[in-house]
């Protein structure tokens, strides 16, 4: 019996399809189904990656979980369609990875707080934001060393990178990233800021990391730390660039990223995306070795 | 150009834009004696908000003297006939700050992005118009593309509902022409209804020039500061733009005597440096770069030991747009490494 995990992707847009070419080449991971309300263009690429399709949505694919025995949804559709997605596979025992907004399971950072997660057999894991994936490891790098009164991010992004759902509730961004800056991060209070940038060419994904801890930063500690969890990251995001910092100012501690994709289906300034993929990606893979390792049962299946 | 019996509602922008030019540290009494006296000198309208907008309050913008709130709750309750504006950018600012402003009675809202990126601000337009609010579309950095490409922009913030669009020249870089020709076509084929105003800042010495060819060309609503507070090399100099207004014959309904002594007794005295087209100031006219960005190249500079000015080329050369503050020191810190 193979190690790999059975997934399906629900959501065959820009970052369905990425997630799909990603976990083609997993060793814990086989992509199966991929999930669709209509004929696509993504419906149609997924066909000629040898997937099986659903145009009809969720329900087209609920029938099938048992005999194609699918352990792992992907959700990378939207906030408002989420909660019944989950819904429906959670009931046939599929654990849910959701790239969505919606965040009705706990924020998942990989580097972070997967391992635990993981362990106590979360049925549905959200992924926070593009830009909580890639700031609050460093956040969180921090607070590992010492208490964080405060976090702040800044999140730049080129213009092309960011959809139409994001556009529209920008506020959404804003917040969700803020929460996982104080839940996962483990600053007492977040603020998360986006900027939208569209010079020609697009630029890659750039992230600033102010934190103000509580007492005279350990320079030491906190670099050392810092260098290690970008080494975490870069395990599942090669692209993920410490390139200036940390600096320290009295109790500001800031670091300077970029995130570059690998660029599979998206391209590669749009780093937001792919630490997004990556990240849902690498949290399915941890369950898969998990259960492989039987460090946790997944749910029985007759 | 004969601008003669058109009228032009102003709006003063010294204590917000000019809350850039003091690291936000403009105090409740400052505030309140300004803007009293901006009132009695017949200032329709006035902006107090964070430098950055409602929720600008951060380490990457700096943090202020006052919360928001507390500027708000100072001010409006003292003003006779003016009214207060707020700013707000999608992605700093969110709906809760919106519905904060609103509740303290501000009565303008403008909500404000990128001249590319009006689609972030549907719900905060959408909520300011549906609160019944003087709701404003913003739109930055207004050099960095053509006339067409502005129109589309400000039909989409005028679709969202807004019922004034700003062609703003953020970096201090439009020459009459432009401006010119930028409002012209935003009136031609915006809704009539809807008004139209210009945001200037004096990078370049043109903020009163390009001003009035706004007027000219169909703008009725003009921002400036009073003693040019602002960022980069302020903003158009209001006491100097109502002197020049009433010249030409043009009715604003301000006091000239009045406002020239808001400018020298009270403004003048409290500035951290005089404001004034430095040479990089001139350099963010010159190579179009967003005019808060001004402090912080020169802080950098005197961190890193590489020059603002061409920290500020850098950045123009990058595309860097409004918010990017924190791109600053990243920049120097790189350029002092490859030195």
């Amino acid at each position: 019996m193979s190690k790999k995990l059975r997934a399906a992707i629900i959501g065959p847009g820009n970052i369905g399809t990425d997630l799909l070419m990603k976990a083609m080449r997993s060793e814990w991971i086989e992509p199966v189904w991929m999930v669709g309300i209509e004929e696509s263009e993504g419906i149609r690429r997924a066909r000629e990656f040898g997937m099986k399709v659903s145009t009809t949505g969720i329900d087209g694919l609920v029938p099938h979980i048992i005999e194609d025995d699918i352990r792992i949804a992907f959700d990378a559709t939207s906030a408002y369609v989420h909660a019944d997605n989950s819904k429906k596979v959670n009931d046939l025992g599929v654990i849910m990875i959701d790239l969505t907004p919606a965040a009705i399971g706990p924020f998942c950072v990989p580097p972070v707080n997967l391992q635990q997660h993981a362990r106590q057999l979360e049925m549905n894991v959200n992924m926070v934001t593009c830009g909580g994936q890639a700031t609050i490891p460093m956040v969180a790098a921090v607070s590992q060393v010492q208490p964080v009164a405060y976090g702040e991010i800044v999140a730049t992004v080129a213009s092309k990178s960011i959809g139409p759902g994001t556009r529209k509730n920008i506020d959404e961004f804003t917040r969700t990233t803020a929460a996982g800056i104080e839940q996962v991060g483990g600053a007492k209070k977040g603020k998360a800021i986006i900027v939208v940038n569209p010079a020609e060419p697009p630029l890659m994904m750039r992230d600033t990391i102010h934190c103000l801890t509580e007492s005279e930063p350990d320079q030491a500690a906190i670099t050392a730390s810092v260098h290690e969890m970008v080494a975490k990251v870069q395990q599942y995001v090669p692209g993920y660039q410490l390139v200036n910092g940390p600096i320290f100012d009295g109790n500001r501690v800031t670091i300077f990223m970029e995130v570059q994709g690998l660029g599979d289906f998206l391209p590669k300034y749009a780093g937001n995306l792919d630490i997004m993929t990556a990240a849902g990606l690498r949290t399915a893979e941890l369950f898969a070795e998990e259960a492989a390792n039987a460090a946790i049962q997944l749910p029985a299946r007759g | 150009m004969d601008l003669t019996g058109k009228k032009v509602t102003l709006h003063d922008m010294s204590l917000r834009d000019g809350m850039h030019a003091k690291q936000h540290q403009i105090s409740l009494e400052q505030m309140v004696s300004i803007a009293t006296a901006l009132d009695d000198a017949g200032m329709p309208l006035i902006e107090v908000t964070h430098g950055d907008g409602l929720g600008g309050s951060s380490l990457n913008y700096g943090f202020p003297a006052h919360s928001d709130e507390e500027y708000f709750s100072a001010v409006i309750p003292k003003m006779k006939n003016a009214k207060i504006s707020a700013l707000l950018l999608p992605g700093i600012g969110t709906i809760d700050h919106l519905k904060m402003a609103h509740d303290h009675g501000v009565s303008t809202i403008r909500v404000a992005t990128h001249c590319t990126e009006a689609d972030v601000s549907e719900q905060h337009i959408g909520m300011a118009a549906k609160m019944g609010l003087d709701t404003v579309g913003f739109l930055m950095m207004a050099h960095k593309v053509s006339a067409q490409q502005l129109l589309a922009q400000a039909k989409l913030m005028e679709s969202y509902g807004a019922n004034c669009l700003y062609c703003t020249d953020s970096a201090g870089y439009m020459l009459p022409a432009e401006v010119s020709e930028k409002i012209g076509l935003l009136r031609s084929e915006l809704n009539p209804a809807t008004e139209l105003g210009f945001h200037g800042h004096h990078n370049l010495g043109m903020g009163i020039a390009n001003s009035l060819a706004a007027i000219e060309a169909g703008a009725n609503r003009i921002d400036g500061s009073v003693a040019g507070l602002g960022a980069g090399a302020g903003n158009t100099p209001l006491e100097v733009f109502v002197a020049v207004l009433h010249r030409m014959g043009v009715e604003d309904g301000i006091d000239l005597y009045k406002i020239m002594d808001v400018a020298e007794d009270l403004v003048v005295p409290m500035m951290d440096q005089v404001i004034r087209i430095d040479r990089d100031a001139l350099t963010l006219g010159y190579a179009g770069v967003y005019s808060s960005f001004l402090l912080f190249a020169q802080r950098a500079e005197k961190k890193y030991g590489v020059s603002a000015r061409d920290i500020l080329v850098e950045l123009g050369r990058r595309g860097t747009v409004g918010g990017q503050e924190d791109m600053i020191e990243d920049l120097a810190l790189t350029m002092s490494k490859n030195r």
